[in-house]
This record gives structure tokens, C-alpha cells and sequence, in this order.
């Protein structure tokens, strides 16, 4: 019950600060690996039901790769342009930041085009969702990653509208950071798409 | 009823009918009647005693952890009276139908009831209260203000409860699944299963499971970034250990769920072919990702029930948890092995030998850490001076309840004696004993314990041992016989039975069910009673059990900001330490604490994805497409609001904790 030199310290009598929002980072983080969870669902069904043809189509017959290319160059052009956004973003440079980030938003919108026609293509070929197993998992996973592409934008456009609206206030960096995260996994969520659906069913 | 199979869909309602209201089916008719009439009394008395604006300010749009941790258990205690029913409606069916009876229930009926009654049991009775107890309990151990992000856990409270909405209507709008609880393919697809009692499945759990995503983030956080000062990780309450163990879980397995969800719907609403029996689809796909989310589920219910069950020990015990480091690797232990494990729900798939042994072996596995935690409490027990007060009861009941429930597990992961017992009755009496004996009492036990810090009194403990007793006895009533039925080959979900041998189990079975009513009945007494006499059993020093850990330290209830300064801490066992060092409560100096502001948002976004839930059930494209695009343009729309806490001022502060002063003085 004796305290030998000075009384222990029990509690802080100043508020401990924290940065308002200081937990966004690592929370988006987790929200991601979950997002990343339901990515993995797909590509495990796509695994297993990728050689389900059911007398339909395979890969070989409907993928058009310089198309995927194309598409694929969309998307890691706008990884690049969000780049730009956020290295304006730290100058402080708002017009820049606008104007990257509008930028990327067009080089998604373009691989969601390109993503659409090629589903047109596919279904007016009879080579719809329902046509197989490996069909419905080709949509399905494809179709997932290109929804949360459309999110993104989005996404974007909102945030446009925000730091038109306040500037790059504290909360509005932290939003954007958290949107960098999620376009930069989506990208990297379409490495594995492009080489685990479109390169090696090629190959196959 | 049988449902024809081609309704026709309008463009205004889609496929709901007239036909779609059961008012030829006496049971479901009464039932309404009886719902009707106690909501309408419970809304008039609501209305009458002007609570309209202090519920809808003070709870719904509430974002204080504590608040929202008594919402979710007040959740999980509604939706336990209605899955208890669907349970006793079995339990007389199946003690009913023997000698050419077909029992009272049709088999359409009997179906749902099954179904209904694992869905609602463990997504909208355990997961809500051990969301619940983790949301209360965790930021007051960890000495935090509140969780991480507070508008999150409130929008995440509306979902759960969004998705029990959804489920409850289904009851007296159509119909529910007729699949059992997990809906597997074929027999949950468009074939089958043609009327919206899948597709009720579906939405409701969706809505419920994003809730619960995100309430496993945010809790996560909390833990990793919010702990006061000097609470390094094995200094932890092991609640809050078991509760980080839990959410990580929560995270790494309702993903999987979902995505799941969405392909079973696809198959249903667009044709794909991902669980079909043709075209290239895989059924057995289902079972092994649905179980990827299923095994490490039931570990997210029994975790946190083995944090209470620590807590409960050694406070009742008046000695220090034994074996802290080895409780913290055992739950860890448990937290990656339940992730390796899922395949021996279903070792009958025919994987070969091979890979049924090493899911044996896994399962088996399991069993070490789990022994590990047991002779942690033992020790902690032995030399102690145990109080037998009703959390400790519960304790007690567990550990001889919860051993048994555990050897069948370890009996049950062997494949060979698998192959007898899969899907038999024995399954049922395994899993229900260490639901029961495990998830269960620990609720209770948390309930008693934690009670008067949520409420500021004591719950009676006479009615408190009553509940325990019937539950107790209630539970090996109706369970010894579904083991003995088990190892005899009687098979899960029969509606009528041939041989008139067997009556005699499902009846004793059947008797069970009524004493475990009767514990539920007590328990609502208890609290009934508590409140009538909260005078005498009120705890004025927020310290009522002589605790241990930092939820103790403040007052009953807590105040809104938790602590008026934040903890230091230098111990396991926090507040013990600091009782035990002379700590003397601050009286002065208090400071204007930063507090998140209320807001309706989570309840608004919810209702929304209730509608386009409901919508989608019933092909109404127009509404679901509509409350959809709501959901997104409300939720855009919060984003704009910026402006969303405010400073307790220190005034305010300084008059509270005087209030408490006066308390603990005896003065109030």
C-alpha cells in the first residue's frame, strides 16, 4: 500500500490528442484486406469453375488481348495520374490536384467503356454469364472489379466536388489518401485479373 | 402451403400478392394477432409516457459505444424470444409425430421453422450480443473515450438490425427459406426453391453481414490504436483480447460470406451458374467457402464468451487471472486454427484420406489451446476465494458443460466415426452443447456481471439463480437425449418419425425445451424485478464485484466521456493495481473533453438498404432501384457533412464527477 519514491501516475491530466481522424489509414487499410477477401472468393471460383466450359466457349476462343491490353493500359495510366494528384495534393496545389484527379477519373471511365464493350461483345456472342460455370466466373470477377472501378470514379467526382468546395482541408486529404489506397488496389487487384484470367487463359 | 411456381409479377409490386400473406394458417394469424398487439402496446406506452424524443436522442442516434453495446444486447434478447419459439415448435413437433401422426406443423411450415430458427439464433441472437458485449465492455477496459469511428458503429447497429427487420417480415409476408440455416445449393437455387424464402436468406444476412464488416474494423482499430497509455498488448483485459481475436475473424471470414451471398444470388436472379447441378456449375463449391466463413463463425461467438468466462473467473476468485501470456496464445492459437478446420463439416464430401485427415487432425488440434484455457481457469480458481454469485454460477456450469460439449467435438473429428454420425442427431446435441454450454452462459455470465456497470444496479440474484437452474437442468434435459438419438442414426430436421421407440427421447427432449423456457421466463423476471427494486440493489461505487480491470474504475453508469482523464496503466489487471497503490480519484482540474456528435445518418442508411432489401426479395425493380440509388446519394450527402463533434465543456465534466463524489460519499 506504501508508495517507496513518488506517487505512481494513476491518470493524464491533459487531454491526449489525437488528429482528428487519425485512425482513417489504418481502418481503410483493414476495410481493403476484406475488400481483397471477396477478390479472393472470386478468383477461387474462377479457379474452380474456369475449366467448366459445359460444350460452351473457352477462353482461347473469346479473349481478345490487344483489347485487355489496351483496357489494362487505362487502368495503370490512371494509377499513374493519381499519383500526380497526390504529390499536388502535398504541394498544397489545389488546381493541380483537380486536374490530375479529373484526369484519372477519365482514364478509368475509359477502361469501364472499353470493360463494357467487350461484355456487349461477349454476350451478343451467346457467351453470357449464364452460358457456363466458367463464364459466370469470369463475369462475376471481372464484373465485381469493374463496379468497384465505377465506385471509384465515382468516388472521384465527389471528391472534386469537396476540395472545389473547402480546399484541401485536413479532412479532405485524409478522404483522398483513402481513395488513393483504393484505386491503387484496384489496380493491382487487375495485375492478377489480367494475368490469372486473360494471359493464362490464352496459354491454356 | 405449396407455392405455385410461376406467380405473376406486376410492374408495381413485382411477385407480392394477396397470396403472399399466410391468413389461412391459423399458427401464423395468431402469431401476428399477438405481435400486433404487443407492438401497438409497446408503441402506445411509448407514446404515452413521451419517450419518442428521449429514445430517438439519447439511443437510436446515439454514437456512444456504450449505448449502442445495450442496443445490440436488447437485439439479441428480442430476437432470442423469437428464436427460442421456433425451437419449441420443433421440440413439440417432434414429440408429436410418432404412430402415423404427422405432428401439427406441414412440412412447408416445419421447414421454415427449422431454418428460421439457426439464422435468427446465431446471426440476430449470439452475434449481436457478443457484438454487443464487446462494444460496451472493450473501450471501457482499454480506457478509450469511445471507438474508433463512432458514426460507423451506429450505422453498423442499424444493419444488424436492418437485417433482422428483413428476416422478422418474412414471417407473416411470404415466406422463409425452407433450405436449412446455411442454404445449400441445389437446394437453396431458383428450382428448388423457386418463392422468396431464399432470396429473404439472402438480403437479410447481406444487410446484416455488412453491419457487421464494419463493426469488426472499427473494433479492431479501436484495440490497436486506442489503449491509454502504459497498455501494451499483454497487458490487456483478456475480454479485449478475445475480442481483438473475434474481430479479426469478423473480417477475415464475413467477406467470404458475402461475396458467397452475391454469387447464390446471382444464380438466382440473373442464371449464372456458379452452385447449379449443370452447366458447368459446382454445388460443392458452396459448402467448402460457406464453411470457409461457417468454422471460424462459431469461433467468433465462443472467443469473446471465453474473455467473459476470464474476466468472471478471477474477479470471483479475487485473484489474478493464471496463466495470462498462455491465455493470450491459446486464443491467438485458436484464432489461426479456426481458419483450417472448415472441411469437417462436410467430410463425407468423399476429399480421400488424405485430406480428411488433416482436417481431422487440425480439428482435433484445436482442442490443446482450448484445454489450455480450461486448466487456466482451474488454477485461477484453486487457492481462491471464491464467491458463488451468479456470474460465477454460469462459470462453474460452463467449464463442466462446455468439457463434454467439447470431447463429442473431438469424437466428431474423427472421419471414421464422421461417416456415422454426420448429420445425425448427434451433430445437433455436440454443436448445441458448446453453443449452449459455451457461447450462451458466458452471455449470461457477462449479463450478470456487467449489468449494474451498464445500468448503475445490481440485477436480483434470487430470480438470477432460477434462470441458471432451469437453464442448467433445461439444457441437459433436452440435449442427452438428441446425443443418445445420434449414435442411434436418427437423422437432423425429420418431421415425422416410424419407430415408435423413439418417442420417449424427443419427449424427455421436449420437457427440456420447457425448462429452458422456464430459465428465459426467469431471467425476464429477474430483470423485471431488478428494476422494481433498483433502490435497494443500486452500486454507488461503480465497483460492485470488487473488479479488476478498468471498467471498474469509473462510475455506474459511466459517464458519456468514460473516464474525466485518461488512465495510466502499469499493470495487468489495471484498476486492482491502482486500488491497490492508493489511488485517490481526481476532484478537480477537469478539462472540456472532444466528443463525436449524434446523428440519425446510420438509421436513415439503414432503413434505405432494408428497402432495397425488401424490394429485391420481391422483383419490385422500380423500389429496389430507387431505395439503391437513396443509399448512395444520402450517403454522399453525409460526406458533406464536415462538422461532427463538439467539446464536452469542463463545467459540465467538473458537475458530474462532483455528482459521483457525493455518491461515493453516501451523500446522494
Amino acid at each position: 500500500m506504501t508508495t517507496t519514491a513518488a506517487t505512481p501516475v494513476f491518470y493524464l491530466t491533459e487531454e491526449e490528442h489525437h488528429e482528428p481522424g487519425g485512425f482513417t489509414n489504418l481502418g481503410f487499410w483493414i476495410y481493403l484486406m476484406s475488400d481483397c477477401l471477396i477478390f479472393a472468393v472470386l478468383f477461387a471460383t474462377y479457379g474452380v469453375l474456369g475449366a467448366s466450359l459445359a460444350g460452351g466457349p473457352g477462353p482461347r476462343d473469346l479473349f481478345d488481348l490487344s483489347l485487355v491490353a489496351l483496357n489494362t493500359t487505362m487502368l495503370l495510366l490512371s494509377s499513374i495520374t493519381y499519383g500526380f494528384a497526390m504529390l499536388a495534393m502535398h504541394r498544397m496545389d489545389q488546381k493541380e490536384t483537380i486536374k490530375w484527379l479529373a484526369i484519372t477519373g477519365l482514364f478509368g471511365a475509359a477502361f469501364i467503356a472499353i470493360e463494357l464493350y467487350e461484355f456487349r461483345h461477349l454476350i451478343h456472342e451467346g457467351a453470357g454469364p449464364w452460358r457456363s460455370g466458367f463464364l459466370s466466373a469470369f463475369f462475376a470477377l471481372v464484373g465485381t472489379h469493374g463496379l468497384h472501378v465505377s465506385f471509384g470514379i465515382l468516388w472521384l467526382i465527389v471528391s472534386i466536388v469537396q476540395v472545389r468546395a473547402k480546399g484541401l482541408i485536413p479532412a479532405n486529404q485524409r478522404r483522398l489518401t483513402c481513395l488513393s489506397l483504393f484505386w491503387h488496389f484496384l489496380d493491382v487487384v487487375w495485375i492478377g485479373v489480367f494475368t490469372f484470367v486473360y494471359l493464362m487463359g490464352v496459354l491454356r | 402451403m405449396a407455392i405455385e411456381q410461376h406467380i405473376p409479377t406486376t410492374f408495381l409490386f413485382g411477385r407480392l400478392t394477396w397470396e403472399a400473406f399466410p391468413i389461412h394458417e391459423p399458427i401464423l394469424v395468431a402469431t401476428f394477432a399477438g405481435v400486433v398487439l404487443g407492438g401497438l402496446a409497446l408503441l402506445g406506452a411509448i407514446t404515452y409516457f413521451r419517450l419518442w424524443g428521449f429514445l430517438w436522442k439519447e439511443w437510436f442516434t446515439s454514437v456512444d459505444h456504450k449505448k449502442i453495446g445495450i442496443m445490440y444486447i436488447v437485439l439479441g434478447i428480442v430476437m432470442l424470444l423469437r428464436g427460442f419459439a421456433d425451437a419449441v415448435m420443433m421440440r413439440l413437433q417432434q414429440a408429436l409425430a410418432f404412430n402415423g401422426s404427422e405432428g401439427y406443423l406441414p412440412a412447408h411450415h416445419y421447414d421454415q421453422v427449422f431454418t428460421a430458427h439457426g439464422v435468427i439464433m446465431i446471426f440476430f441472437v449470439a452475434m449481436p450480443l457478443v457484438t454487443g458485449f464487446m462494444n460496451f465492455v472493450m473501450p471501457l477496459q482499454i480506457g478509450a473515450r469511445d471507438v474508433a469511428f463512432p458514426f460507423l458503429n451506429n450505422f453498423s447497429f442499424w444493419m444488424t438490425v436492418g437485417g433482422a427487420v428483413i428476416t422478422m417480415v418474412s414471417l407473416f409476408v411470404g415466406e422463409y427459406a425452407q433450405t436449412g440455416w446455411l442454404a445449400y445449393p441445389p437446394l437453396s437455387g431458383i428450382a428448388n426453391s423457386p418463392y422468396v424464402g431464399v432470396d429473404y436468406y439472402i438480403w437479410g444476412l447481406q444487410v446484416a453481414g455488412v453491419g457487421t464488416t464494419l463493426s469488426g474494423i472499427n473494433l479492431i482499430v479501436t484495440i490497436i490504436k486506442m489503449r491509454c497509455p502504459g497498455m501494451t498488448m499483454m497487458r490487456m483485459p483478456i475480454f479485449t483480447w478475445t475480442a481483438l481475436c473475434s474481430n479479426i475473424l469478423i473480417v477475415a471470414a464475413f467477406p467470404v460470406f458475402t461475396a458467397l451471398l452475391v454469387l447464390l444470388a446471382l444464380d438466382r436472379y440473373v442464371g449464372t451458374n456458379f452452385f447449379t447441378a449443370d452447366n458447368g456449375g459446382n454445388p460443392m463449391m458452396y459448402v467448402n467457402l460457406v464453411w470457409i466463413w461457417g468454422h471460424p463463425e462459431v469461433y467468433i461467438l465462443i472467443l469473446p464468451a471465453f474473455g467473459i468466462f476470464s474476466e468472471v473467473t478471477s474477479t470471483f476468485s479475487g485473484k489474478r487471472l493464471f496463466g495470462y501470456s498462455s491465455m493470450v496464445y491459446a486464443t491467438v492459437c485458436i484464432t489461426v486454427l479456426s481458419y483450417i478446420v472448415w472441411l469437417h463439416h462436410f467430410f463425407t464430401m468423399g476429399s480421400g484420406a488424405s485430406v480428411n485427415s488433416f482436417f481431422g487432425i487440425t480439428t482435433m488440434i484445436i482442442s490443446i489451446p482450448t484445454g489450455a484455457k480450461l486448466f487456466n481457469w482451474l488454477f485461477t480458481m484453486f487457492r481462491g476465494r471464491i464467491r458463488y454469485e451468479p456470474p460465477m454460477m454460469w462459470t462453474v456450469a460452463f467449464m463442466l458443460t462446455f468439457t463434454i460439449g467439447g470431447m463429442t467435438g473431438v469424437l466428431l473429428a474423427v472421419p471414421p466415426a464422421d461417416f456415422v454420425l454426420h448429420n445425425s442427431l448427434f451433430l445437433i446435441a455436440h454443436f448445441h452443447n458448446v453453443i449452449i454450454g459455451g457461447v450462451v452462459f458466458g452471455l449470461f455470465a457477462g449479463i450478470q456481471f456487467w449489468f449494474p456497470k451498464a445500468f448503475g444496479f445490481k440485477l436480483e440474484p434470487f430470480w438470477g439463480k432460477v434462470s441458471f437452474w432451469c437453464w442448467l437442468t433445461g439444457y441437459w434435459l433436452a440435449f442427452t437425449p438428441l446425443y443418445v438419438l445420434g449414435l442411434m442414426g436418427v437423422t437432423r430436421r425429420m418431421r415425422v418419425f416410424d419407430d415408435p421407440s423413439l418417442q420417449i427421447w424427443f419427449l424427455i427432449a421436449a420437457i427440456g425445451a420447457g425448462v429452458i423456457a422456464c430459465g428465459i421466463a426467469a431471467f425476464l423476471i429477474q430483470i423485471g424485478v431488478s428494476i422494481l427494486r433498483r433502490d435497494q440493489l443500486r452500486d454507488t461505487t461503480g465497483d460492485p464485484w470488487d473488479g479488476r480491470t478498468l471498467e471498474w474504475a469509473t462510475s455506474s453508469p459511466p459517464p458519456a466521456y468514460n473516464f474525466a482523464f485518461t488512465p495510466v496503466v502499469r499493470e495487468i489487471d489495471a484498476w486492482w493495481d491502482m486500488k491497490s497503490a492508493g489511488y485517490v480519484r481526481p476532484t478537480s482540474g477537469f478539462i472540456p473533453i472532444h466528443m463525436p456528435k449524434n446523428t440519425p445518418a446510420g438509421m436513415i442508411l439503414a432503413g434505405l438498404a432494408v428497402v432495397c432489401g425488401l424490394a429485391l426479395v420481391w422483383y419490385i425493380w422500380w423500389l429496389a432501384a430507387l431505395s439503391f440509388l437513396g443509399l448512395i446519394g444520402y450517403a454522399i450527402w453525409h460526406t458533406f457533412n464536415y462538422n461532427r463533434d463538439y467539446h464536452i465543456p469542463a463545467t459540465q465534466v467538473t458537475a458530474t464527477e462532483d455528482a459521483r463524489g457525493q455518491l461515493l460519499a453516501g451523500r446522494a
